[in-house]
């Protein structure tokens, strides 16, 4: 392994540590002001969908109409396992057809 | 670890319960860590170096964003920068923490804190307070612990195997992955005008910032501060509790 890619493992590491670290130590402190919480707590959905937007816009309609199924069973059921198979399923089919 | 002399069976207990109620869930983890484990092969990293991340990030998201941005030499700032944004909710999961290790030692404490994950987070705040409740945290990150790694191994050596990831719709697994992510925390909270930012400045930033330095984290950082943003002017952010 290069040194930089264990450098970068370690920097993720430490970043992701040390978040924790800090709100463990805050503690209970953040909790008292409502709209930094609720930025803090919208924060992974907003990154999931900023990553997932333009993976969408750059795919075809293969990509589209499978990722309709998956928001619809997904919306549904909260094991990852069943929109995972059902989503990678209907693009293969899709693509095939389309 | 936990089976040091001086811990009573009662905490073993909690242990062995904690690692049984995260089983489940451990079940996606082992799926979505195989799928792991096939695109970080596909995004050129060792098995050595693939089970080195499982096993010192140990953070789902943010190693899937690294696989999106991963280049040699890896571009270490923008990687810093997207497992902070993405692993900043950690930061309220750990605030949340206190109860669950009251009466451990500062040591000991800030060490149970590399296990601090969404799903056993979750599933230990479920059991909600009992009697070794931090023991019962150490056992539901155990198992996610011990499945991340074993599946991401596993999962990198399917991968080698899969010569065409296309062909198997593996490249889209990384899409459903997110969308079902996203999915579930936007159900849980509903903000429409949230993820309408959010998907819309991630779009502009894709369009205008993928050329600059930036690159292709250009728009998780842009969108993801745009939708907090907005939970946090909105009015219906600051009620929820």
């Amino acid at each position: 392994m290069q040194p930089e890619v264990l450098l970068a493992f370690l920097a993720m590491a430490a970043v992701s540590y040390l978040i924790r670290v800090a709100g463990f130590l805050v503690g209970g402190r953040l909790h008292e002001h409502p709209r930094l919480r609720a930025a803090l707590d919208q924060l992974p959905a907003a990154i999931l969908i900023a990553l997932v937007a333009p993976k969408l816009l750059h795919g075809a309609p293969a990509e589209w109409l499978a990722a309709v199924a998956v928001i619809g069973i997904a919306w549904f059921v909260d094991l990852l396992l069943i929109p995972l198979v059902v989503g990678v399923a209907a693009v293969v089919v899709l693509r095939g057809i389309l | 670890m936990i089976s040091e002399p001086a811990v009573p069976d009662s905490a073993r207990a909690a242990f062995i319960a904690g690692a049984l109620s995260c089983a489940p869930v451990a079940l996606g983890v082992l799926v979505y860590g195989l799928v792991f484990g096939a695109l970080a092969a596909q995004a050129g990293l060792s098995l050595g170096e693939t089970a080195t991340m499982n096993a010192i990030v140990f953070a789902g998201s943010a190693q899937f964003v690294a696989l999106g941005l991963w280049a040699m030499p890896p571009p270490i700032v923008a990687l810093s920068v997207a497992t902070f944004l993405i692993n900043f909710r950690f930061f309220l999961m750990a605030a949340t923490m206190g109860p669950v290790l009251r009466g451990w030692s500062r040591p000991r404490a800030l060490l149970a804190l590399l296990w601090v994950t969404d799903e056993n987070w979750a599933i230990t705040m479920a059991e909600g307070e009992r009697r070794h409740w931090g023991a019962f945290f150490l056992g539901t990150g155990a198992v996610l612990y011990v499945t991340w790694l074993a599946a991401g191994v596993i999962g990198h050596g399917l991968g080698a195997v899969v010569a065409d990831p296309k062909r198997w719709g593996l490249d889209f697994a990384f899409t459903v992955v997110f969308l079902t992510l996203a999915v579930g925390l936007a159900r849980r909270r509903r903000a429409p005008l949230m993820w309408i930012v959010s998907a819309g400045a991630a779009l502009l930033a894709d369009r205008l910032l993928s050329g600059t330095m930036l690159g292709s984290s250009a728009p998780v950082l842009v969108g993801g501060l745009a939708g907090a943003a907005v939970a946090a002017l909105t009015p219906r952010g600051a009620d929820a509790a």
